[in-house]
């Protein structure tokens, strides 16, 4: 069992260094995520969710340089009225951030908190990330739990004004950052989280979110622009009776990009949208890993996801539902679609249902093709040059995912990054 | 306008020649049409006079005004003049129709060198244009062809044909598929389009269509070839008897 051995062995390797400090909470559940990741061993390619994704670079003792070049352009959510908060190499940047005591929400660096004794986030940090781990292992958020120390908490007690918005500026070539943020809303609460930004060399984010009874959570990523990037992120969301989650991501290149989300409808009539579109030309490798878990009466989910990719570029998406026996009137749906432009690229698709509640409507869809020469002809028909007709098919492929951000100014700045992508990847 | 001499097509995955030799000159601002059973290769023509892949042209030529088109991309076609209605309009999800016709108008103009519309400008076009063939703001909101009626894509087809204002109209059986009021509907916004500069070659199995739009020439093409020219009356001596006295006279 020498293979097994090396991923115990990895696992004690990434958790070498300790981070310093910290209350007796913030102790514990390193601890206890320590422990988790021991059990469970770092990832490997043997691992059932890591079969279509070489997790190799993520664990590697160094980050693989990524020199990170400016592209001249406005990035996503600039013209925005927003809480900006900004990372450099995935370290808080106050002097270039947004004066926190100004907004609504309750914002804190994860370091400050983690320092005090007492804390709301003792009772979430690393508890919703535990609870997503029940029926898949998920080292690199373990891992993420026991060492961050960057990341921000944040309360939300009321109709959040402005959207909180995270910017992850990249400067050095080497940079690993670890984040980690914890959500948590009060009943009724609504707020939009942003992020954006190539964040580091490698990155590792997680997310938790608490959104109990009736609370609204909006959460819009763009991930681009950075050829060179390996990053894996992962999202825990909680939610309550009546509450709503919908997260949307673009992520157009990134040598390699893992983005998990794992959402828990714990309480009647709640809803869980996840979406993402994705653009992929040359080395890329991105890896939508969802998991959803309808223990509730009534609750709605639905996953889209749409990847189109181009010379060499691969695509796997791994989406799965699980309803529990009481989860009755489930509404679950997921659709993952992948656009081959050429025939050296791959999409893989790997949709799951677990059902075992009776009285459910469930249902599931995984296409991959090319171009619709068809509707080519239809187009060129009318005059539109070939290219430019591909352009269009290929965008509004990519828009049936964008159309599921609700809020239509945050699809159209969606939209325009996307659009660029295209036009400068036309051919 | 449009000079079709000997032209020879067979499908290019499997060795089958549909086209056997077709010869026809459209002259400018006259309406042809072509009639024939089904499997007479009718449809075949429009498909490769528009440019459509999976066909290979063995012989033959095809000019439009002067200019051999059997060379050009289906884009230069249409730029060119040259304007397919298609029998079964594809719909394409995503795309607004209206994007969608002012990306083809302003292609077109690009292509001919012309200034591309302004968005106001075209919005005028397109408003005036739409109301005439009973075409709500809806429609052209929607994705193309998406979510339409039999009639309403064949109208969408005669929208774009009126804002393209091509030179040379092929109506692949347009017909096909509409009940009476629609077809009248259709074959106004035809006649609407005829002008000394404009050709017309109708596609159709019904001599009904021909009701609305009075063809100047008819064409009758059996098993890939044009078997016998005449007037109007063609039409109707088909439309009575059908094709069996016409095979016969051929034979």
């Amino acid at each position: 069992m020498a293979r097994l051995k090396a991923k115990y062995d990895l696992a004690e390797r990434l958790l070498a260094s300790a981070p310093a400090g910290g209350a007796k909470w913030v102790h514990d559940a390193r601890t206890a995520a320590a422990a988790r990741l021991r059990e469970m061993g770092a990832p490997h390619r043997r691992d059932e969710y890591w079969k279509y994704t070489d997790p190799s670079a993520l664990t590697a003792a160094t980050a693989r340089a990524a020199v990170f070049e400016d592209p001249a352009e406005t990035p996503p959510f600039a013209g925005l009225d927003r809480v900006r908060i900004v990372f450099v190499d995935g370290v808080y940047a106050s002097d270039l951030s947004s004066d926190l005591s100004d907004a609504d929400v309750v914002i804190e660096p994860l370091a400050d908190a983690m320092e005090k004794d007492t804390h709301w986030a003792n009772g979430l940090y690393g508890v919703l990330e535990a609870r997503g781990q029940a029926r898949v292992n998920r080292p690199l958020a373990a891992l993420n739990t026991a060492r961050a120390v960057e990341g921000f908490t944040i309360h939300v007690t009321g109709r959040a004004r402005k959207p909180v918005s995270f910017v992850y500026i990249h400067r050095d070539a080497t940079s690993d950052a670890m984040i980690h943020h914890v959500i948590r809303l009060e009943e009724g609460a609504e707020v939009t989280l942003l992020e954006n930004g190539p964040v580091a060399a490698r990155s590792n984010i997680v997310t938790e979110i608490d959104i109990p009874d009736t609370a609204r959570f909006n959460h819009v990523r763009a991930q681009g622009r950075d050829h060179e990037r390996l990053c894996a992120t992962a999202i825990f969301a909680r939610l309550g009776r009546e509450s709503i989650f919908k997260s949307f991501t673009l992520t157009v290149n990134g040598k390699l990009t893992r983005n998990e989300c794992v959402a828990e409808l714990t309480g009647n009539d709640a809803i869980a949208h996840v979406a993402g579109a994705s653009a992929g030309d040359g080395t890329y490798h991105h890896d939508d890993t969802v998991f959803i878990t309808h223990d509730a009466v009534n609750c709605e989910s639905r996953q889209v996801f749409k990847k189109v990719l181009r010379n060499g570029a691969a695509g796997v998406f791994q989406g799965k539902i699980l309803v529990q026996p009481d989860a009755q009137k489930t509404d679950g749906y997921q659709i993952s679609q992948g656009l081959l432009l050429d025939e050296d690229s791959i999409f893989q698709a790997k949709p799951e249902l677990e059902i075992y509640a009776d009285d459910v409507a469930c249902s599931h869809g995984s296409t991959v093709g090319a171009i619709d020469e068809g509707m080519i002809f239809y187009l060129t028909s009318r005059g539109i040059p070939r290219r430019e007709a591909q352009d269009m098919l290929t965008f509004a492929f990519l828009g049936e995912a964008v159309d599921e951000i609700e809020d239509e100014t945050l699809a159209d700045e969606i939209r325009e990054k996307l659009a660029g992508w295209i036009s400068r990847h036309s051919a | 306008m449009l000079k079709i001499k000997n032209l020879l097509v067979s499908l290019e995955e499997e060795n089958k020649q549909i086209l056997k030799g077709v010869n026809l000159t459209v002259a400018a601002g006259k309406v042809h049409t072509i009639m024939g059973p089904n499997g007479s290769g009718k449809s075949t023509l429009g498909y490769v006079l528009a440019g459509k892949s999976g066909y290979e042209v063995t012989g033959g030529t095809v000019e439009l005004e002067g200019r051999n088109i059997l060379e050009m991309e289906p884009e230069e076609r249409a730029a060119a003049g040259l304007f397919l209605a298609f029998q079964y309009p594809v719909e394409i999800p995503g795309v607004g129709n209206m994007t969608f016709l002012r990306t083809a108008v302003n292609a077109q103009r690009k292509a001919r060198g012309e200034e591309e519309l302004s968005a106001a400008d075209f919005l005028k076009e397109i408003r005036a244009r739409a109301k005439a063939l009973k075409i709500d703001a809806d429609m052209l909101k929607r994705p193309v062809n998406m979510g339409f009626s039999g009639g309403e894509k064949k109208r969408n087809e005669i929208l774009q044909m009126s804002m393209l204002e091509p030179k040379m109209c092929i109506l692949d059986e347009t017909d096909s598929g509409l009940d009476v009021d629609a077809m009248k509907l259709v074959a106004e916004g035809v006649n609407a389009l005829r002008t000394s500069g404009r050709s017309f070659l109708v596609i159709t199995h019904y001599q009904r269509l021909l009701n609305h739009i009075k063809p100047d020439v008819v064409h009758i093409m059996v098993d890939g070839e044009i078997v016998k020219t005449g007037g109007p009356d063609l039409a109707l001596a088909v439309e009575n008897n059908g094709y069996a006295d016409i095979l016969a006279e051929v034979a």
